[in-house]
């Protein structure tokens, strides 16, 4: 027992300092002068230069804005779709086609991305032959197929979430609710909503980021003029290291640590409440 | 009090149900509760936004794929295929379905080149995720509760960290003039001059691993963690020793967090674009750069599709497993 643990803790530091090496290490040349991003210029480092140059960097900047308006309806988009399929498919009981439903909510949570990006791109070019063949309707790829193209691959993991958050308590709440004369639509919005907003809180930061980040399925089905921040990065990054793809970076992990950081804890407190609440129903 | 039954059918304000609408429950219309709840047509339309959402976005794509994989190539058509179904004059449907994509899938030399060397990047990185994700899962699952959610949030907190950007940093540290090579031979003189690392598989496995280690840790850490300790302490009380006990008593258990995990990550791997054209060799493509290039380079739509066709049927099984698993899961935890 005591060999064994000795191994695998030293095996979980090991891979700690492997995950966040890397991130540190872009962190901290995002500081360093020197155009030559891991070579530390010591004698003019650390310096703030890359961060002036990144805010005066109007690619990035219009990239980042398109990104934030795609990530953000794809996550509201998501998170209503995934809502409704989690709730199908844990309370609805068998119904015809529940698990062709399962399997079409899952399907996308382990597709490699180039087959979902090349689906996507094929279905919008034949929507737009048949667009044009019927309507004489021409609709041009950019903002609206990428979000369409996110919601759809997000909404499995917004499905996951609520669907295991609705499996960790029984209906007996909402069957009450019912059995009081309110009707279905008045229990989701007053009972299920409340009870399962955790999970739809993080299945709308999930699909946001999976949206924010997504570069494969992007890259399919964007039009011309309609770059996302990854595409940006990534078509810089393909030429080689770039000091303000490191402060850029520096700015992303430090909104993402706070944010993760503020919610545990927000979390947590709320906890320590229901415990508090709990012992003092216990008591009374 | 008055104003509340006048107020009928309704509950009053701390929700009760009022008398008058208990009676006519249980004195009006047969059932009628039940029959607002079983056949409320509402419910078909919440069953059929998310369904035809999916069947539009999700299925129908993967029809045309497949019948784009049967079309004829034609450089100069936009798009760049020839039609597979076509109303001819005479009131006939022509249909014209070409295999000669996924002849040529199997037959050119870069192409099966492309699918194994895939495969084998998949698999061994799997293999090392495992190797390293199931020690920390483990770790993890064995440390004192308090810390355990900590532990959990900074395996996570990568993983909401645009993975483009994590795949970029090992870009720094591993290329020529990279952090590695630096301390290696110019700081402690370890090796005679620097390695080459980037553009090599070496570097594919260590992003694959890297990018996908927390997918492996998280199946395996919420399996490890509902073992129940006392097996452990009776194999231990029957004389075995710890790495019997292990192998006899954790490791079989853990089965199912193996499966999921190696899942999560050899189906991504498979596919995986964004590292292998960052980090990897450039004279060995990927499955996934190949069909990105078939497509955007060539325009050879026919191919590509079905370049994506094979890959599918290729993955379905290990798909229709990793389903199963996730089912299983979720039924478990209704229980």
């Amino acid at each position: 027992m005591k060999t064994e643990g000795v191994f695998s803790k030293s095996m979980l530091w090991v891979g700690l300092g492997f995950l966040y090496i890397p991130i540190l290490s872009m962190v901290f040349f995002s500081f360093n002068n020197s155009r030559l991003v891991t070579v530390w210029d010591s004698a003019n480092s650390p310096t703030l230069k890359w961060y002036g140059k990144l805010f005066g960097d109007r690619q990035i900047l219009s990239a980042a804005w398109l990104s934030i308006q795609v990530a953000a309806c794809t996550a509201t988009g998501a998170v209503v779709l995934g809502t409704l399929a989690g709730l199908v498919l844990s309370r609805f009981g068998p119904f015809r086609g529940r698990a062709f439903l399962q399997g079409l909510t899952t399907a996308p949570l382990v597709m490699p991305e180039v087959i979902t990006g090349l689906s996507m791109l094929l279905l919008f070019v034949s929507l737009e032959q048949l667009f044009t063949h019927w309507f004489g309707w021409q609709f041009d790829r950019g903002f609206a197929t990428i979000t369409i193209a996110h919601i759809t691959f997000t909404m499995a993991y917004v499905t996951v979430v609520v669907q295991s958050r609705l499996a960790s308590f029984d209906d007996s709440l909402e069957e009450a609710a019912l059995d009081l004369g309110a009707r279905p639509a008045k229990v989701f919005f007053r009972i299920t909503v409340p009870l399962i907003l955790p999970a739809i809180l993080s299945g709308w930061l999930l699909a946001f980021t999976l949206s924010w980040d997504d570069l494969v399925v992007t890259q399919f089905v964007s039009g011309p003029g309609s770059n996302t921040l990854p595409m940006v990065i990534f078509s810089r990054v393909r030429l080689g290291v770039s000091p303000v793809v490191n402060a850029l970076a520096t700015i992303m992990v430090l909104v993402v640590a706070l944010g993760v950081v503020l919610s545990a804890f927000l979390m947590r407190r709320q906890e320590q409440r229901r415990k508090r609440e709990e012992q003092m129903a216990a008591a009374g | 009090m008055k104003s509340a039954s006048r107020n009928l059918p309704s509950r009053d304000s701390y929700g009760r149900v009022s008398p008058l609408w208990l009676f006519l429950m249980r004195y009006g219309p047969p059932r009628w509760s039940e029959y607002v709840v079983k056949n409320w047509t509402g419910q078909r339309l919440v069953i059929a936004v998310p369904y035809l959402w999916l069947l539009i976005f999700f299925l129908v794509p993967f029809l045309i794929v497949l019948k784009i994989s049967f079309a004829e190539f034609s450089p100069l058509g936009r798009p760049p295929y020839e039609p597979v179904f076509r109303w001819l004059e005479e009131g006939a449907l022509q249909i014209k379905l070409l295999i000669g994509s996924y002849v040529y899938l199997f037959n050119e030399p870069l192409y099966v080149s492309a699918w194994f060397y895939s495969l084998k990047v998949a698999f061994f990185s799997t293999v090392f995720c495992l190797m390293l994700g199931y020690p920390m899962a483990y770790a993890i699952a064995r440390s004192p509760p308090t810390q355990r959610n900590v532990l959990l949030l900074l395996i996570i907190l990568p993983f909401w960290t645009s993975f483009l950007l994590r795949v970029y940093a090992w870009v720094g540290l591993l290329k020529t003039d990279g952090l590695i090579n630096q301390v290696l031979f110019k700081w402690l003189g370890l090796v005679d001059e620097p390695l080459a690392m980037m553009n090599t598989s070496f570097a594919v496995y260590i992003g694959i691993v890297y990018s996908y280690l927390p997918f492996m840790i998280l199946p395996l850490y919420s399996n490890l963690e509902k073992h129940d300790n006392t097996l452990l302490e009776a194999a231990q009380d029957l004389g075995a020793g710890p790495i019997k006990s292990f192998l006899r008593v954790t490791l079989p258990l853990s089965f199912p967090g193996v499966v999921a995990g190696s899942l999560l990550v050899f189906i991504p791997a498979v596919g995986e674009y964004v590292i292998p054209s960052l980090l990897g060799r450039t004279d060995q493509l990927m499955v996934a750069k190949l069909l990105s290039d078939e497509f955007f380079l060539n325009r050879d739509w026919p191919k590509a599709s079905a370049v994506a066709i094979a890959m599918l049927l290729l993955l379905v099984v290990p798909i229709m497993v990793f389903q199963r698993f996730q089912n299983k899961e979720l039924q478990a935890q209704k229980k």
